[in-house]
């Protein structure tokens, strides 16, 4: 059966929130990560404030993509939400963590209980940052399903040291984008610490994506294939290239806003390179390709997707104008002392 | 156990600890919109204030409550593989449109409304709260609606093994829907106006501030009865009438009729149910009087549970924490109202704060609409089962086939160590945040542009 437009649509409009989670979540994940290995306080804390009004305005990118899998391919929702349940328990834990960690940090002056909640704030946005890598990766590799679209692996199948190269690929990469990003947002020694850790990172984030690429060969030969099928590859891997050869140009010259453009460019272009490879298939089955989740065999009806796109086409311009606005509003180096925080 | 039953725990878990929060945030933030709408027109320094102090109680309770609801949106297709699959068509469109609609204007509108305090001119400032409290709303609408949906479907065929939707409007708008919305919305207006006084109260009590905090526990009381009114007249009132027509089955659990009364069924105001059989005891009930309720006919016939097949109604535990649930759920309306009426008839003759006990009162019952409000989902959910969709989707298909027993259990010991974590810390922490009170020298008078 041939893909409809309303289904393509939303292969498409997936990708997209995806990749709006990666651009904006990524910094605050990385900037989690990084928090780890401040050792002041105040630094901490800057990094705590940089990212304090809008880190959950970017996780909400995660749960909107996680409703809009749900109402477009549901079947797809069902497979990898259970096929992938402890894994999901996990993250669920970590983002938990994460979530409370900078509220109650801030809510206690006491070195010891701010310190526990500062490692737990770290720790909730590391599991997420290797996760995203090990979640993909498992997606491109293809899981064992059963007629139904039942995963028949184990918890321990995905942590196979493919997925685990691409969980270390997204760790490096939203170390990299974060830093960047707190660049940025901090004055004076962080940010100069934070322009190194972009750099390093970046070379990090580079050679594990060679790596990642070239394992790609031998784990997911039939996916890179399909990725060469489309004309519109060529385009995505020239953006692809230039936007990493351009990070650390630009770190170089000390344009941090330039950088934090192509580190997102960058990234777009990894999220689009992996729908290019897996297009029109959502999940691959690795043991037998007829039972692969597609756009086609997937997917609601047309009703609910067309419904799905007028909500989209309302909400989202919407979304978009109030996200400017509040970044705007918080535009600018931090100074704790402008901000009121709670 | 299996699958099925520790996935349904693990369900009543997490929704249940999730379900703490927003009804308490909701509230609030209407209250919010109020008390900072109130500061800025007038320009009293006193409510920008107490919008200060319930600004951090909020943010407190609203960190929670997120972080525990990133759970909901994961576990349909987590732990209910087979209920995404058969529903998705219909049931995912809500829960995009919460995303969409609501969750985006909630979390970024709070972000502006805590860290922008002095950033923002204080017109926009307010206007950060009201886009928080409209968000959490509206946030509620669709999470409701598809409830609701679970509860009276409408607007889908079934096609090829699983429902597919046939008309949006019809799915949203579902017979249950509106009643279900205005009833438990009015009832986290309740919960955030018994959380607002009774932690004002605690503060006259212990005579931190009691300056400011006599305002707002005017503003508790006068709120708090008038949706406490509400609440049982006339939302729960419609919400009741409206099961009776749309699913009698779960009405006839609730209410407690095991067998069905051709003229007039009597309203039981208490009794103690035991199974099996199932039989009521120390029953006190007034004749024909649920049958006028919910029908407008005190002759109305009601079919009791008896009238159906066994395999269509709630058994064993299930029955009795339909009826024990429910009946509690309208004690707890009645005392808000009787609690909320008196004190602002009292307050009227200039009694209050003077009677210490009536603020004791107050204190104590904190937390009480929150336990109504989980009894009262507690009946919704219970009450429909066994069916997941009720009629179309028994709950024992919906469960994922691909998640052992063994797997569940883990993480439901994983869960409810970690909401034990977080419940007490949230209490501590809100106990702490209250016993700081007031900031004199906080920066909203000087600090807003």
């Amino acid at each position: 059966m041939e893909a409809t437009f309303l289904q393509v649509s939303w292969f498409v409009l997936f990708g997209v929130l995806l990749i709006g989670y990666t651009i904006l979540d990524g910094f605050d994940l990385g900037a989690g990560v990084l928090s780890l290995f401040e050792k002041s306080p105040e630094s901490k804390r800057k990094i705590a404030l940089a990212i304090g009004p809008v880190w959950d305005g970017n996780e909400v990118w995660l749960l909107t993509a996680g409703g809009a899998l749900f109402a477009a391919f549901p079947a797809v929702y069902a497979s990898v939400f259970s096929g992938f349940y402890l894994a999901f328990m996990l993250l669920l834990v970590f983002l938990i963590l994460r979530a409370v960690a900078l509220e109650f940090a801030a809510s206690i002056e006491k070195p010891a209980w701010r310190r526990f909640w500062d490692v737990g704030f770290g720790l909730g946005s590391l599991g997420p940052s290797l996760l995203f890598g090990v979640a993909l990766a498992n997606i491109i590799r293809g899981l064992p399903l059963d007629a139904q679209g039942n995963y028949l692996g184990s918890f321990f199948d995905l942590l196979n040291p493919y997925a685990l190269l691409a969980g270390l690929q997204s760790l490096a990469m939203f170390i990299c984008h974060a830093a960047i990003y707190l660049m940025i947002k901090t004055e004076g020694d962080l940010e100069n610490r934070m322009h190194k850790t972009a750099s390093k990172a970046w070379i990090f984030w580079l050679v594990l994506f060679l790596a990642c690429t070239g394992a790609s060969i031998f784990i997911a030969d039939e996916r890179m294939h399909a990725a060469f099928e489309h004309a519109l590859i060529w385009p995505v891997l020239a953006m692809l290239a230039v936007s990493l050869a351009m990070i650390p140009l630009s770190l170089r010259r000390g344009k941090a806003k330039s950088a934090f453009f192509w580190s997102s460019a960058a990234m777009t272009s990894q999220i689009a390179v992996i729908g290019l490879s897996l297009y029109p298939v959502l999940v691959p089955a690795s043991n037998d390709p007829n039972l692969s989740l597609t756009i086609v065999n997937a997917s609601s009806s047309q009703n609910t997707l067309s419904v799905m796109l007028i909500i989209a086409a309302i909400g989202m311009p919407l979304v978009i104008g109030y996200t400017i606005y509040m970044y705007r509003t918080f535009k600018g180096k931090i100074h704790p002392e402008s901000l009121h925080h709670p | 156990m299996d699958a099925v039953l520790l996935s349904r725990i693990q369900f009543a878990l997490t929704v249940g600890f999730h379900f703490i929060f927003p009804p308490i945030t909701i509230g609030l933030a209407w209250l919010l919109v109020v008390i900072e709408g109130w500061g800025w027109r007038t320009g009293q320094v006193s409510w920008q204030r107490l919008g200060v102090f319930f600004g951090r109680l909020f943010g407190l309770t609203f960190a929670v409550g997120v972080a525990t609801g990133i759970v909901m949106e994961f576990q349909f297709g987590t732990n209910w593989a087979g209920y995404s699959r058969f529903v998705g068509d219909v049931f995912g469109s809500p829960l995009a449109a919460e995303g969409v609609f609501a969750f985006f204007l909630e979390s970024s509108f709070m972000g502006l409304y805590l860290f922008g305090r002095k950033k923002l001119s204080k017109g926009m400032h307010w206007f950060s709260i009201l886009m928080v409290a409209v968000g959490a709303t509206i946030s509620a609408f669709w999470i409701l609606v598809a409830n609701s949906w679970q509860q009276t479907p409408a607007g889908f065929t079934i096609i090829g093994g699983r429902a597919e939707l046939a008309s949006f409007t019809e799915a949203v708008f579902n017979p249950s829907m509106w009643p279900r919305f205005f009833h438990t919305i009015v009832a986290a207006l309740v919960s955030g106006a018994f959380f607002m006084t009774g932690i004002s109260a605690y503060q006259i009590l212990k005579n931190r501030q009691s300056e400011y905090f006599l305002k707002t526990l005017k503003l508790g009381v006068v709120a708090a009865a008038l949706f406490s009114l509400l609440s049982i007249f006339p939302t729960g009132h419609i919400h009741a009438s409206q099961v009776a027509h749309t699913q009698p089955e779960k009405f006839a659990a609730i209410e407690g009729l095991y067998t069905g009364h051709e003229n007039g069924a009597p309203l039981v105001l208490f009794a103690y149910p035991t199974d099996p059989p199932p039989k009521l005891h120390g029953k006190i009930e007034v004749p024909n009087l649920l049958s006028w309720l919910a029908f407008g006919n005190p002759n109305a016939p009601i079919l009791g549970l008896s009238d159906f097949p066994p395999d269509r109604v709630p058994q064993g535990a299930e029955l009795w924490l339909s009826f024990v649930s429910f009946h509690n759920m309208v004690l707890l309306g009645m005392w808000f109202l009787a609690l909320s009426a008196g004190t602002a008839l009292l307050m009227g003759f200039g009694k209050i704060p003077r009677m210490r006990w009536v603020l004791w009162l107050w204190v104590l019952s904190i937390p009480l609409p929150v336990a109504a409000c989980q009894l009262g989902w507690i009946a919704a959910e219970v009450g429909r089962q066994p069916w997941v969709v009720y009629g179309v989707l028994k709950t024992e298909q919906a469960v994922s086939v691909s998640v052992s027993a063994g797997e569940v259990l883990f993480s439901i010991i994983l869960f409810g160590l970690i909401y034990l974590l977080l419940g007490s810390l949230w209490i501590y922490l809100l106990i702490r945040k209250t016993k700081q009170g007031i900031v004199e020298t906080n920066p909203v008078v000087e600090g807003a542009k």
